[in-house]
Parts: C-alpha cells; sequence; structure tokens
C-alpha cells in the first residue's frame, strides 16, 4: 500500500519534472497577477502594505485554482486514471498522493515565492515570516479541495471555468484566516488563533477530501 | 399510494423546521408555540412511518407523477392564502417600529426568503444525499427541483436587505456578515445548477451533483463562522440585522405566516418542476407514451 502511494507521488513529481514549463506557468501566474496590483493601485507603500495580506493569498488561491484542471485531466484522457480506479489499493490513498504532488509542484513554490512578493509590498519583517507560515499551512487544504472540484468537473462541458465556480466558493474561509493572520501580525498582534484555525481547515480536509475525491472519480470515470 | 401520508411527512418537516427557527431566532420566548409544533411533529411522525416503510415503492417516478400533480394545487392555494394573510398582518396589522418606521416592514418578506434560502440547501443536501445512498433517482430530481427555488430566495433575500439598508444604513451594501454568507449561499446554488448544466449524462449529472451538495453542507458551517469571524474583526458596522429589540407579537405572527407561504410555494414549485424532469427524463418509459396519448385525446 505504502509502495503504491510512493510510485504515484513519484510518478506525478517526475511528470511534472519532465513538463517544467507547466510548473513555471502556475509560478509566473502567481507573480503577475500580485505586480498587477501596484501597477493598478498605486505605488504608496502605505496603501501596498494595507491591503497586500489579502491581494497576495488571492494571488495564491488563484494560482492553485488555474492549476487543478491538470490535476486529472491527463491521467484521464491516456487511461492512467481508469487504472487507478480498478486497482486493489484504496483510491482514496492514490488519490491523496496525486494531491500531495500538486501540492508540492503548485503550492510549495508559491510558498516560497511570498517573501520576495511581500517585499515588493513593503510588509514588515514578522509579517512576512506569517504569510509564509499561513501559506505553508493553507495552500494544502486549497489543493486538496481543489482537487474535490477537479474530480467533479472531470469530463464536463468547459470544466476550465466550471471548476472556478464550484471551488472558489470553498475556498473562502482559507482566504479569511490566512489574511487575517497576516493582517494581524502587521497590526502587532498574535496570528496565532488564525493559524491554528488554518491548520485545522486543511488537517480536516487531509481526513475528508480525499475520500470526496475518490468517489467524485468514480463518478466523472464510469 | 396514499395523498395522506405524504402530506403528513411534509407537514412533519415543515413543524420540526418551523419549531427549530422558532428556538434558534427566539430562544424560550415562544416555548408554547414550540411545544405544540414538537407535539404535532410527533402524531405526524408516527402517521408518515408508514410512507418510510415503502420507500421504494414511492419512489418509482411512475408512481409519484400523478400524486405530485394532485399535491399541487393545495400546497399552491395554501400559498396563496398564507401570502395574502401574511402580507395583509405585516402591512396593515403589525405596529410601525418607533426607530425604523415604515422601511422596517420589508423585513417580513427579507427575513423569510433568507430562512428559506438556507433550509433549501439543506433539503437539497438531504434529497441530494438520499439519492446517493439509495440510488433512487426520484431524490436527485427533488434535488435538482429545489436548486432553483433557493436561488431565488437567496437572491430575493439579498436584494430586499440590500433595499432594507439604503433607509436603514444609509448604503445599498454593507460587508455585514449575514448578507456576506448569504452572497456565498448564492454562489453554491450558481455552482449546483451549473455543474448539473453541464453534465449531458442525467444519471452522472445527479450524482455529481449530489456530491458537491454534500460537500457544500458539510462547508455551509465553517464558511458561515469564518465571515462572522472576519466581519467582527474587521469591525464592519455596528448594527446587526439580527439584533432588533424584541418584537411585537403581531410582527412575529406576520413573519411565521409569511415564511409558512414561502414552504408551501416553494414545495408547489418544486412538484411543478419534478413532474417536468420526470416527463424529459422518462420521455422514453412506455408509461410516458400512453400518458401523451391520453392527453392530446
Amino acid at each position: 500500500m505504502n509502495n503504491a502511494w510512493l510510485t504515484v507521488l513519484t510518478r506525478d513529481l517526475l511528470q511534472a519534472y519532465r513538463r517544467r514549463s507547466d510548473i513555471a506557468t502556475t509560478f509566473f501566474f502567481f507573480v503577475i497577477v500580485s505586480s498587477l496590483f501596484p501597477l493598478g493601485v498605486g505605488s504608496d507603500s502605505a496603501i501596498l502594505s494595507m491591503i497586500a495580506p489579502g491581494v497576495l493569498w488571492v494571488a495564491a488561491l488563484l494560482a492553485g485554482m488555474i492549476s487543478l484542471s491538470r490535476l486529472f485531466a491527463t491521467d484521464f484522457a491516456d487511461g492512467a486514471l481508469e487504472q487507478m480506479l480498478l486497482s486493489p489499493q484504496p483510491l482514496a490513498l492514490l488519490v491523496s498522493a496525486k494531491i500531495l504532488a500538486h501540492w508540492l509542484v503548485c503550492g510549495l513554490p508559491v510558498v516560497l515565492l511570498a517573501p520576495i512578493i511581500g517585499l515588493q509590498y513593503a510588509l514588515p519583517n514578522e509579517a512576512i515570516s506569517t504569510l509564509v507560515l499561513s501559506l505553508l499551512l493553507g495552500t494544502p487544504a486549497l489543493s486538496l479541495i481543489g482537487a474535490i472540484g477537479a474530480a467533479l468537473t472531470l469530463g464536463a462541458r468547459g470544466s476550465g471555468l466550471l471548476v472556478a465556480l464550484l471551488v472558489l466558493p470553498l475556498y473562502i474561509p482559507v482566504l479569511i484566516f490566512g489574511s487575517l493572520a497576516v493582517a494581524a501580525s502587521q497590526h502587532g498582534m498574535s496570528p496565532q488563533a488564525h493559524l491554528s484555525l488554518l491548520a485545522a481547515i486543511s488537517l480536516l480536509a487531509l481526513v475528508l477530501a480525499p475520500l470526496a475525491t475518490a468517489a467524485a472519480l468514480r463518478i466523472s470515470v464510469e | 399510494m396514499s395523498l395522506k401520508k405524504i402530506i403528513f411527512a411534509l407537514g412533519l418537516i415543515i413543524a420540526l423546521t418551523a419549531a427549530t427557527l422558532i428556538f434558534f431566532t427566539h430562544g424560550l420566548n415562544y416555548i408554547g408555540v414550540n411545544v405544540a409544533l414538537l407535539g404535532l411533529g410527533a402524531v405526524l411522525m408516527r402517521q408518515s412511518a408508514y410512507f418510510s416503510d415503502n420507500f421504494y415503492q414511492h419512489a418509482s417516478p411512475q408512481s409519484f407523477y400523478p400524486t405530485a400533480g394532485r399535491m399541487i394545487p393545495w400546497f399552491a392555494w395554501l400559498a396563496a392564502v398564507l401570502v395574502i394573510y401574511g402580507l395583509y398582518i405585516s402591512f396593515a396589522i403589525a405596529p410601525t417600529d418607533f426607530q425604523q418606521g415604515e422601511a422596517y416592514r420589508i423585513i417580513f418578506v427579507h427575513v423569510p426568503a433568507a430562512w428559506m434560502s438556507m433550509v433549501i440547501y439543506l433539503a437539497m443536501a438531504f434529497w441530494a444525499g438520499v439519492g446517493l445512498a439509495l440510488n433512487s433517482k426520484l431524490s436527485a430530481m427533488m434535488a435538482q427541483a429545489l436548486a432553483p427555488t433557493g436561488a431565488i430566495f437567496t437572491l430575493l433575500a439579498l436584494v430586499t436587505g440590500s433595499l432594507w439598508g439604503k433607509p436603514m444604513w444609509g448604503t445599498y451594501w454593507v460587508w455585514d456578515a449575514r448578507l456576506t454568507s448569504e452572497l456565498i449561499l448564492l454562489f453554491l446554488y450558481l455552482g449546483f445548477m451549473a455543474l448539473q448544466a453541464s453534465i449531458d449524462d442525467p444519471r452522472k449529472a445527479d450524482r455529481a451533483g449530489a456530491l458537491l451538495a454534500l460537500v457544500g453542507a458539510v462547508n455551509i458551517p465553517i464558511i458561515y463562522f469564518s465571515v462572522k469571524w472576519w466581519n467582527t474583526l474587521h469591525q464592519g458596522s455596528s448594527i446587526n440585522m439580527g439584533a432588533a429589540p424584541k418584537m411585537a407579537a403581531t410582527m412575529f405572527e406576520g413573519m411565521i405566516l409569511m415564511a409558512l407561504a414561502f414552504w408551501m410555494y416553494t414545495i408547489a414549485v418544486a412538484l411543478i418542476r419534478v413532474r417536468c424532469i420526470i416527463l424529459e427524463r422518462e420521455r422514453n418509459a412506455g408509461w410516458v407514451k400512453e400518458l401523451s396519448v391520453k392527453e392530446i385525446a
């Protein structure tokens, strides 16, 4: 069982490595979206640091979302997904490996890039470290919840836009607690409560989302 | 198939929901009404035991189609009578609010609409879950039939809320916790309908939609409390829509009447819609062909 899990994980990571431009797309999407706001709002550093928590979290949300369509689509197209459904290993387990690979490829780069973008937004140092921590705790939930949406829209018409409609409302709690954590440390308050709630959401999603995703895949692929 | 049993079952749900709503909104102020409703619910539960025993038999679209047709006029007339009576109480009998003047009367539509928007989502998730668990076609059709009505009530709650906000808060839109969660609820309804519309195979659409409705139902409390927390930390408006001081009894009566009227309307409209869905899905079945031949002749 462990073996199958590792195989799926390494396979997905290897596939992502072979198609490096796909990773770069998510990466640059995050950079471009967060660079657009100063151009639209103005370069006043007081305003920028005020809107930074929300803007950076929304950018991370969107970056995580646009990469969702790739999570199952290629495997669905070449038949690998069907083999996973037929395999004796529990589907939820294999799905969790795929989600982890997705997070490592699309979530982690955003977390690592966040300090640089935070500097551009004139965030103080503590706020930057909170931003990184909140993204680290919150982005797994985005990949996990997003996987349900990606699995449900597999093979549906216009699935790219549909996934946004399904998944973005469910992302709202993550957005709220993530940006509140950064805002709290900006104002010299402890972000611990928000971070704890973010972690709680991620853990809850970790338990439930692979099961829901597996059920959704069985519905979509039959 | 007895019409009586179905009405009992629906009445039971309505009685229990009304009792719960009264309890949550007014605590123990109306304990007499609550006890009466719960008692009524218990009686109805006993009566509808028969209905649940023969679930599979009644859950076939063919036998439900004519039953629904017989039930629609009852609910439609009840809705009409209750709306007229409720609006009469709300606009003619209920006293003018000493703080808010006449503009407060919009809450007689707004609050029941907001209740309905949430209750319908839960009912939808319930039928979706039943459909997923028992693989009964009719439950999924019921969930599909409820969604547009739920979305309309959500929209109605949003529009009336912002119309109420203009004279009270001086602005059409405030990022109040309730309004914001209502907006998110609208997004959830739209997602459900969009997902069902974009999957061509109806049975697949049913099950995908059902799973989404259940995921949404798990998320609704999380979303609601996170939005509430976000709202209090962001120092929004200090006026709270729900914190109205003790209501006059007639005001409460008007609101309950309007809520009941909306319930009846929802059931009537959902039944009309479910009949259309049954005909559309079963168009190749023999009984639909016989029916259409009969209708033409």
